[in-house]
């Protein structure tokens, strides 16, 4: 099974560096930051393949953290992109 | 019973792989930012719990199950919010640019 686990895990990173095309193409911000997400969804599948593979239950702890950081990058985006806060509706929904 | 688990755990992860190689091929292929973001969604939710369906039959404790439980619905929770996020600013960037 550890050959099994090895394959998959090297599957999936190759199919996630393939996605980063996208970074390079764009052609707006959004598809950019959607190929960084599925870079971090994809290290997290293959970092829990990868601790399987070696016996090693840390790696599900490095796993737990990158899960909890990945969603960090996608917010900062979405706050970098907002227009100026007075032509935001839902902020004039808030005052 | 071992082999039965065994081969659970392959098809679970390698169904999960499938969908990896779905999202990445919708990322690169689907025509506006929407649609890739649709087949982003399933490579994040599918994927991902797919694999990690197939790897808790092999762990020996309750506690490092829990934690791949927890990881997925994190990462659930993240991608609903994120989609929803950058949707709505590619949509206002749109209509507003």
């Amino acid at each position: 099974m550890t050959e099994f686990f090895g394959a998959a895990a090297v599957f999936v990173l190759a199919m996630v560096a393939l996605g980063l095309v996208r970074i390079l193409r764009g052609p707006t911000d959004a598809d950019r930051v959607m190929a960084a997400q599925l870079l971090g969804t994809g290290g997290i599948a293959a970092l829990l393949l990868v601790g399987e593979a070696t016996a090693e239950p840390a790696i599900a702890d490095v796993a737990l953290t990158l899960a909890l950081l990945a969603a960090f990058a996608a917010i900062a985006f979405v706050k970098a992109a907002a227009p100026t806060p007075d032509a935001d509706p839902a902020a004039e929904d808030r005052a | 019973m071992r082999t039965a688990l065994d081969l659970f755990t392959i098809v679970a992860v390698t169904g999960g792989a499938f969908f990896f190689l779905a999202g990445t091929a919708g990322l690169l292929r689907f025509p506006d930012t929407f649609t890739r973001l649709h087949a982003l969604t399933k490579a994040d939710n599918l994927g991902l719990g797919l694999v990690i369906l197939g790897l808790l039959p092999r762990v020996d404790s309750l506690v490092t199950a829990g934690k791949l439980v927890v990881v997925w619905l994190l990462v659930l929770l993240s991608g609903a919010v994120a989609s929803q996020l950058i949707a709505r600013a590619q949509r206002r960037r749109e209509t507003h640019p």
